[in-house]
């Protein structure tokens, strides 16, 4: 064997193995699922017709395609205003020195430890409406208020407040790595140069941790574009109109109605917001990395 | 205002909020573990307050051999697909960072785009492949998508390490005969001990709390990993709040636990892993 094919072999040896599980179930499947949004194909067995673009034509007039991209909008924008901005002010709590900090750190980020099955149903019991505790306690203090958390219009802030619980400490973590990153040196100049701690928040702490937001932010935005796990499994496997997003509603489409091919457009709507939001998003940053 | 005043006040203010957020964040679990030990009725009249009598009913519940199975699968499904995980990506991060040949830009920016595709965009033909090839409500057969979605984010953290490695290293080992396998598994992958345990803690915590590739593919009892599991004890015992709860907390001691003994490891592993994402 000559030597150029046997550095090829070589090359192949190391790109394939893991090529085979990406392009198996990554690649092939988002063609597949490209291919089956073409098609009218109403469960596993039954025989798909290939109908061209109406699951598409219908996906534009259904109005629950529309309201699920509303509601994951409003998720987005939790997760860009809410949770970052506190997240930062957490970060920066636990990184000031004070007694106890070290318990305060460690007991921040334990939300992070459960998985989200366990928080939607620990909450869930929480939400309960006779036996929660939110219900005991509102019962307790004599407050004549409605305890059907998970229903009609509070549902959707209910499920909201624990996807802050539990992601709050995961974006303080990140950005509390990043806060410490930052020389100690820096700090000191500025106290010698008079500056007080507002002052130097705005002009080091700040700046220096534009990356971190930076990153931290686009992954919430595309983490809130196919987010489904709270809403599906507190919603009880069935999110209502004011708790879909779109991740519920292609499930729903594909697995209990057994429509494969209309929930197939749906999946690759989602695939197309994510990527061109993401795009958009790199690229806007890019040009500003460029220009600083 | 004085000055030192301000500064104690100051302090005040901070003591204040981090006591608040410790209610918030730390009162659940604090709730877990006291309710864990009560029954229903005490649950009812007893809500707040550490159990009258010590009640194991709960745990004698979920400690059944049900349950110990879902732990069994999370553990076979996790380790199995970590082990794989590491094992190609870092093999095809290597030939990122050390190997010359076409297209191998492509093929990283292929791969690495990959972070970006909402799980939901294969559900469908993953369900089709494996249920094609019997391997749908397999363990093996969920090992399949947990590989792969994991692939893009340990090529990434890999191949970033992979290229820091000195160059010199990889030509003293060429001078004493090494050829680029060699290289592979007697240099490059002992020097990145850092580098693999943040894949291996990343990783090990996203299939071990995953939910929705499970919850299309398995549908036998025995072979539910813990989410479904939890979930399915819920469906049992949804009148029984003292009884799910512990579900919950016995299911999650294993991260808290190890969360507890090795704090910093854990951290990096999450932070590194979604930074570098």
């Amino acid at each position: 064997m000559n030597t150029k094919n046997k550095k090829l072999l070589l090359v192949l040896l190391f790109v394939a193995p893991a090529l085979f599980f990406y392009g198996t179930f990554n690649l092939i499947g988002i063609a597949r699922t490209f291919y089956y949004s073409f098609m009218e194909w109403r469960g596993i067995s039954a025989a798909k017709t290939f109908i061209g673009l109406g699951n598409y034509a219908t996906l534009m007039q259904d109005g629950m395609v529309w309201n699920a991209l509303k509601n994951n909008v409003i998720l987005v924008v939790v997760s860009v205003f809410i949770q970052l901005p506190a997240a930062l002010l957490l970060a920066l709590l636990i990184n000031t020195k004070i007694k106890g900090n070290k318990l305060f750190r460690t007991v921040f980020f334990m939300p992070m430890l459960l998985s989200t099955v366990a928080t939607g149903i620990m909450w869930l019991l929480f939400y309960d409406p006779n036996f929660g505790l939110l219900s005991i306690l509102a019962r307790s203090m004599g407050l004549e208020v409605s305890t059907a958390f998970l229903q009609g219009s509070t549902a959707l802030p209910a499920i909201l407040f624990v996807i802050c619980w539990q992601f709050i400490p995961f974006y303080m973590v990140i950005i509390r790595a990043g806060i410490t990153n930052i020389p100690e040196e820096l700090y000191e100049a500025s106290k010698i140069d008079g500056a007080n701690t507002w002052r130097s928040f705005l002009s080091i702490t700040l700046p220096l941790l534009a990356p971190t937001l930076r990153s931290a932010a686009i992954l919430q935005l595309v983490g809130s574009l196919k987010y489904f796990d709270l809403f599906y499994i507190m919603m009880g496997g069935s999110p209502n109109a004011s708790t879909e997003l779109l991740a519920t509603y292609m499930y729903k489409k594909g697995f209990s109605e057994f429509q494969m091919g209309y929930a197939s457009a749906i999946a690759m709507f989602m695939f197309a917001i994510s990527f061109v939001v993401a795009c958009v998003f790199l690229y806007m940053t890019k040009t500003k990395e460029a220009q600083a | 205002m004085n000055p030192v005043l301000k500064r104690q006040l100051f302090k005040a203010g901070i003591y204040l909020a981090s006591l608040v957020i410790l209610v918030i964040t730390g009162f659940p679990f604090v709730f877990l573990l006291i309710n864990s030990f009560k029954d229903m009725p005490e649950y009812l009249s007893n809500i707040w307050m550490l159990p009258q009598k010590l009640y194991v009913g709960n745990y004698g519940r979920v400690l059944q051999p049900s349950f110990l199975r879902y732990f069994l699968n999370s553990v076979i499904v996790g380790a199995g697909s970590v082990f794989i995980i590491v094992a190609v990506s870092s093999m095809i991060s290597f030939s990122f960072a050390k190997m010359q040949y076409r297209f191998k830009n492509v093929l990283y920016f292929l791969i690495i785009a990959g972070m970006m595709i909402p799980v939901h965009t294969t559900l469908i033909p993953t369900f089709t492949l494996l249920s094609g090839i019997g391997l749908n409500d397999s363990l093996v057969g969920l090992m399949g998508p947990y590989v792969s979605y994991n692939i893009p984010i340990s090529v990434f953290i890999l191949t970033q390490f992979f290229k820091e490695i000195p160059k010199e290293i990889e030509e003293s080992a060429i001078i004493d005969g090494c050829g680029p396998v060699g290289i592979f598994l007697r240099m490059i992958l002992p020097l990145s001990g850092p580098a693999i345990s943040t894949v291996v803690v990343y990783t090990f915590l996203s299939i071990w709390n995953e939910f929705i590739n499970a919850n299309v593919l398995i549908t036998t009892t025995a072979k539910k990993t813990l989410p479904l599991g939890i979930r399915e004890f819920y469906g049992f015992q949804t009148v029984n709040i003292p009884a799910v709860l512990t579900a919950i907390l016995v299911g999650s001691l294993p991260v808290i636990l190890v969360y507890f003994f090795a704090q910093e490891k854990v951290l990096n592993g999450l932070t590194q892993g979604a930074v570098k994402g």
